[in-house]
């Protein structure tokens, strides 16, 4: 893929992309009647940055072998990916509508037999890590030039096995894997350290044996030089903690734990389109009619 | 030919290693278990021994299974199962991923490590996973041959396996046939059918009532899941009643399989020889299964009572008519 990391078009598709992915969030948000709407928001620059510039794929080839793999862990931002996929060709745009609905293949968590490009089924916390690390294992074997990346909640780093893979990526030195941690500092009942704090964090992966980095996970730039940079250190698995907020870009769902997993009423859609920069009613409508 | 094999596990993965060049094998910490010490030295790029984390091994194994491997998991049966019940569940069934789960010292063989080791449910819950195959081998031919079925077919299964040896007991092939039931033994008055280590037991039991007069129809089967129907049917279509054993609850196992297809083909009367829903405790065999009710002597009792209910059946039949 043409790598159009430094030009100022680059990023700037990024963003216009990133406010595309949020539409498409919200899309399904409110034809679905729900969504995990917060913790999708919260990685949406994270998976454009992946999907539309850092990894090796190819939407017209879903099974193509040496592609790049992604394991998203927190299965619970199902709508982001199904928003970034749709965006970047994998399937048409008017799917997302069905999200949630009988029949549908954009399940609230992924199914990777159900949908295209979806390279591991998740939902049940704390495993794909695990799976992450075998991949990366397989490739080394294979001697295959191929990166894998995983997407991790910081909820979801409650969960011991994300502690027993965290040991099994550095004692086998998996280089090749690449793990962002959505840091959003919110869990379905409250915020994490009122409910079982994580921290340190930082220190935590470090003293497991992990390159770690600290990045703004909304700030495209910081994003994919995190990678580039994670790319040049040898002999560890690489870990960014991406800071971000829950519910990012919509004002009245960011950092309110009851957004976790909602809906969104006429108003409420309307209000979120707006605030994303749809500009008027009358478009908000249009977009509804479509 | 020999009575048993040795380190049956291990001298089998080791061979098919070198057949298979994308057989991937991996322990957790338990490799005095599984014997697979040979393996790890012969392809040390294939072998994996993640330590103690049982969940973390699910999950490695289901990713390397889904960039193209075939792998090949063991550890005790209680902790490749009811431990990691969801692991397995979702990153392996739910994914359709080529992983192998050998659970070791299946439920009473754990006698020497009390009831924290025994899994008297394993074959229960794996069976009611969906997209999950459930295996309890009969004899070290069979393990050998279900392995290499298992080396090339992609699909997800759990074997109870065994360590040390096993015996020679049925000289089944090289072929390995899911779902086969053996019918080692033709009679009218009872059918008796087991999985696993049961079967010298229940061949025993078969001799020694054969010789007070009672025909047993012997069944013998190295599947749980898939489960092929028509031997069971014909079988019950001869004697009119049923003696189910095996190492295992008497819930949801062997006899509840059997219970499931007879119930809607060809319902009579079913006797389940196992646990009596408890976990079980430290002991030697025999004495566990006499403690637990599953020895010669209970087998024996529970088909006299098979047969008594087949009569109490088929009079009330009678009488309704």
């Amino acid at each position: 893929m043409e790598n159009t990391i430094n030009s100022p078009k680059g990023v700037s598709n990024l963003k216009e992309n990133c406010i595309k992915v949020r539409q498409g969030i919200l899309e399904q948000t409110y034809y679905g009647g729900s969504s995990h709407l917060g913790g999708s928001l919260s990685c949406v620059e994270i998976l454009t940055a992946l999907y539309f510039q850092l990894m090796k794929v190819d939407p017209q080839q879903t099974e193509w072998v040496s592609r790049d793999r992604f394991v998203m862990s927190k299965g619970h931002g199902a709508s982001a990916l199904y928003a970034v996929l749709a965006e970047r060709g994998y399937f048409p745009k008017e799917e997302l509508r069905t999200f949630m609905k009988d029949g549908t293949r954009l399940q609230k968590h992924l199914d990777m037999h159900k949908l295209p490009g979806i390279d591991v089924s998740s939902g049940s916390l704390g495993q794909g890590l695990s799976i992450a690390v075998g991949m990366a294992l397989a490739d080394r074997m294979d001697k295959r030039d191929r990166y894998v990346y995983c997407l991790i909640g910081d909820g979801e780093s409650q969960e011991g096995q994300i502690w027993e893979a965290a040991l099994a990526a550095a004692h086998y030195k998996v280089e090749k894997l690449i793990v962002f941690l959505d840091r959003n500092y919110l869990q379905v009942d409250d915020f994490i350290s009122k409910i079982m704090t994580i921290e340190p964090v930082y220190e935590k992966w470090q003293s497991f044996g992990w390159h770690v980095q600290d990045i703004d996970g909304h700030d495209s730039n910081e994003i994919i030089n995190a990678v580039d940079t994670a790319k040049q250190i040898p002999h560890q698995p690489h870990m960014i903690i991406a800071r971000t907020v829950k519910g990012k870009g919509i004002s009245f769902i960011e950092n309110e734990p009851a957004w976790h997993s909602h809906g969104l009423s006429q108003e409420q859609f309307e209000l979120a389109m707006l605030e994303l920069g749809i500009s008027s009613s009358k478009e908000v409508r249009q977009c509804l009619n479509r | 030919m020999p009575e048993s094999i040795e380190k049956p596990f291990g001298s089998t993965v080791l061979r098919l290693g070198g057949e298979y060049k994308d057989l991937v094998v991996l322990d957790a910490d338990l490799q005095r278990a599984t014997e697979t010490q040979e393996f790890a030295e012969t392809f040390p790029d294939r072998y994996f021994n993640v330590g103690v984390s049982e969940a973390n091994m699910i999950g490695i194994a289901a990713g390397l299974a889904l960039s193209g491997k075939t792998v090949f998991c063991g550890t005790f049966s209680c902790f490749i199962t009811q431990r990691v019940y969801d692991q397995v569940a979702i990153s392996v069934a739910y994914t359709q991923a080529s992983v192998k789960l050998f659970g070791f010292e299946p439920a009473l063989t754990s006698g020497h490590n009390g009831a924290t080791h025994q899994s008297v449910m394993d074959l229960a819950i794996m069976r009611a996973m969906p997209g999950m195959t459930v295996y309890d081998p009969l004899d070290g031919n069979e393990f050998r041959a279900l392995m290499e079925y298992q080396a090339t077919h992609p699909e997800p299964a759990y074997v109870r396996a065994f360590r040390k040896t096993a015996p020679l007991l049925i000289d089944s092939g090289d072929n390995f046939e899911p779902g086969k039931v053996y019918t080692l033994k033709q009679g009218n008055d009872v059918s008796i059918i087991t999985c696993g280590i049961m079967l010298p037991y229940c061949m025993e039991v078969s001799e020694e009532l054969n010789n007070r007069g009672i025909s047993v129809d012997l069944l013998a089967t190295s599947s749980i899941k898939p489960l092929q129907a028509e031997q069971i049917i014909a079988s019950v279509k001869r004697t009119h009643c049923l003696v189910s054993v095996e190492n295992h609850s008497i819930i949801g196992g062997l006899g509840g399989a059997i219970c499931e297809i007879l119930s809607v083909n060809y319902p009579v009367p079913i006797i389940r020889i196992g646990i009596q829903d408890q976990f079980g405790e430290i002991g030697s065999r025999d004495w566990l299964f006499g403690k637990f009710q599953m020895d010669k002597k209970a087998i024996a009792l529970a088909t006299e009572k098979a047969m008594q209910l087949k009569d109490k059946f088929q009079e009330s039949g009678n009488a309704r008519l």
